[in-house]
């Protein structure tokens, strides 16, 4: 099959979504009433709750859950064959992503924005709320371990990229300077920026960085993940405005343009998909299909970190309750394309059958890596960009979205540490927080073998908690519907399927665990099936309330409003 | 016929930096609103602390920003945990 076929009919399918389903979301199950006061104009702080033009939240929404978790989730799930991974990431999107991130967005600021975890408290009960923060601890946690051997093996596999990469740092914080010492305007600071930035990765592609073995002592592989770990502790102690919030506009600036690159060389090359459909004779040690696809791809198809943007973040800036709509759903659709272009990148930009193959020998192998060869070479017959340089932009392009998600879980792994502390009655202040969030992440890495050669093992056990937050949110979703004697069919399907599929996986990932003698990631697996399992009781009981016909106007008024 | 071109197009860049500017501030606002509120209460409490019985030696010279102060007095109160005004000579509730 031609991949601009494949790219035309997923981009048709999930633009229907958004035209009609999410129509009959808005109309029939959330029930989005224009005049419904939201709590940007309730409460309009200028802090918090401040109504925003819906293009511009839908820009913030996107690029807040846009990360390199789209492009590596589906650049791994391909090795079952492009079909099912075509296929879970556009009905996912359709029916399950838009849906969760609407909905997320509705049930919050129907809430006073209140956050998901304020929320679960309330309509799942005090151990929904502790749960809640157990269960993002571990996503937290899972992505900052991953992303590190993700940038870890990028670095190691293309290092053309290394310029760019830790130039991007240094971009970043003239960028701040520029913005708030010297004041000078953001459209030609932005075109600097981006200049600047595509200048370091024609420096980087003509000086490739081959770190020597040892270096200081330390393997390369160990160097990067110890170098990067002390990157995101400093990044995540020092003031927004000097690196992060820089950073996080300079990525979502290349966002956009790398995403325009991609879909344009591809409209332009239609390169054809030389991956099968189905991958009948998957390399010895490939888990099933079923479940493991609809964990290995979570970002992309259905992800509980959206839930958590979308709460307390997204919604109390909706300028309009129907605005919801566009900015939930539309932000999902986005993400999908990321996957699909993904997928796209990572089964058309090879040759032949064999040269995939070749890249694919075994689960978790290819993935980033195939994406960046792929897609680069999909560039090359596209735009004409030379081999190199479109594999180095390609690189770079995963690297920072991959760091900036890092430098965020690691401040946000802070927070809960620090929360933890406050429940505790121990005073942890930031430095400290730091100190044992680091000392946790790098832990976990280092626990997968000395180079983090196995550190994508943890990648399927992060797509798992993610579709665990995810349930839980579609939980509180649904019982708010039930509250309101809605029916709620539409979130109780894909609950019911993301919970046995995630319950499935943790129960087959636990085999393999203990076939390879990986302890630690036998007690997470085990933790996390605890969490899951807690989920669905919870979500169990508090539904059977609901129906038993708690009305929702006569429910106590909640005390705390989240501050 | 040149000039009115040329404000058009001055116009649409300008557009298109408010809306960078927005692309760039709005993720970030609530970080910085909150800062500088905090900024703000601890500006308060030493404005405030000679009338909450705390000894202050630049008294002389925070005297004249009290009647500046007073206005958000209720609103720090409540966010500092207090139902009620701490301040002899404010009763805001």
């Amino acid at each position: 099959m031609n991949s601009l076929v494949l790219a035309v009919i997923g981009i048709v399918l999930m633009v229907a979504g958004y035209l009609l389903y999410s129509k009959f979301l808005a109309k029939k199950v959330y029930r989005l009433d224009p005049a419904f006061t939201t709590p940007a104009h309730e409460l309009n702080d200028g802090v918090d709750y401040v109504p925003t033009n819906k293009f511009v939240l839908w820009g913030h929404h996107f690029t807040s859950v846009a990360g390199a978790a789209p492009i590596v989730g589906p650049a791994v799930a391909v090795i079952w064959g492009w079909l099912p991974a075509v296929l879970w990431v556009t009905l996912g999107t359709i029916f399950f992503a838009g849906m969760h991130d609407m909905g997320a967005l509705w049930a919050s600021q129907r809430h006073k924005g209140q956050s998901m975890g304020m929320l679960s408290g309330r309509y799942i009960g005090p151990r929904g709320r502790a749960l809640f923060l157990v269960v993002i601890f571990l996503l937290l946690l899972m992505v900052v371990a991953a992303f590190a051997v993700v940038i870890k093996n990028l670095l190691i596999s293309t290092p053309s990229s290394v310029i760019p990469v830790w130039g991007a740092i240094l971009v970043a914080a003239v960028i701040g300077q520029m913005i708030y010492r010297w004041k000078i305007n953001l459209l030609l600071t932005t075109i600097i920026g981006v200049v600047a930035l595509y200048a370091l990765i024609l420096v980087g592609d003509a000086n490739p960085v081959v770190l020597p073995d040892p270096i200081l002592g330390m393997t390369p592989a160990t160097f990067w993940i110890v170098a990067l770990f002390v990157y995101a502790g400093i990044a995540s102690l020092l003031p927004v405005w000097v690196l992060l919030q820089p950073r996080d506009y300079i990525n979502g600036v290349q966002l956009f343009i790398g995403l325009g690159i991609l879909f344009g060389s591809v409209l332009l090359s239609a390169p054809a998909i030389v991956a099968p459909a189905i991958n009948h004779n998957v390399p010895e040690g490939t888990p099933p299909l079923v479940p493991l696809l609809f964990v290995t791809i979570a970002c992309g198809a259905i992800s509980g970190f959206h839930g958590m943007v979308s709460s307390g973040t997204s919604a109390k800036q909706l300028d309009k309750e129907t605005d919801a709509r566009f900015v939930g759903y539309f932000g999902a659709v986005g993400e999908g394309l990321l996957a699909l272009g993904a997928i796209i990148a990572a089964t058309a930009g090879y040759r032949t059958l064999a040269d995939w193959e070749a890249v694919y020998t075994a689960f978790n192998e290819g993935g980033v890596a195939a994406f960046v060869e792929g897609g680069g070479n999909i560039l090359n017959a596209g735009l004409g960009i030379p081999l190199g340089l479109s594999a180095t932009i390609l690189a770079t392009m995963a690297v920072l979205f991959a760091a900036t998600t890092m430098d965020t879980g690691m401040r946000l792994l802070r927070f809960v540490v620090q929360e933890a502390g406050e429940l505790a009655k121990v005073r942890i202040g930031g430095a400290l927080g730091t100190i044992i969030a680091l000392v946790i992440a790098v832990g976990l890495v280092f626990s997968l073998g000395a180079d983090g050669e196995g550190g994508m093992l943890i990648w399927p056990l992060f797509g798992t908690t993610n579709q665990l937050l995810a349930s839980l949110t579609l939980s509180v979703i649904a019982v708010i519907l039930l509250r309101k004697r809605i029916n709620p069919l539409p979130v109780m399907i894909p609950l019911a399927v993301v919970m046995v599929m995630s319950i499935y996986a943790l129960i087959i990932q636990l085999g393999t665990f203990y076939a390879d003698q990986n302890w630690l990631l036998l007690v997470l697996d085990v933790i996390i099936l605890i969490a899951s399992l807690w989920v669905a009781l919870e979500a169990f009981i508090a539904m059977g309330k609901a129906r038993a016909g708690v009305d929702d106007d006569a429910e106590r008024p909640s005390a705390n409003v989240e501050g | 016929m040149l000039s009115r071109r040329l404000n058009t197009v001055r116009r649409r860049l300008s557009a298109v930096s408010d809306g960078l500017r927005e692309f760039y501030v709005a993720p970030y606002r609530r970080t910085f609103g909150r800062a500088r509120r905090d900024e703000d209460d601890l500006f308060t409490l030493l404005v405030l602390s000679e009338s909450l019985g705390v000894p202050n030696p630049a008294s002389y010279y925070t005297a004249e920003l009290l009647p500046l102060v007073y206005e958000g007095v209720h609103e720090w109160h409540t966010r500092m945990g207090m139902d009620r005004s701490p301040l002899a000579d404010v009763s805001c509730c």
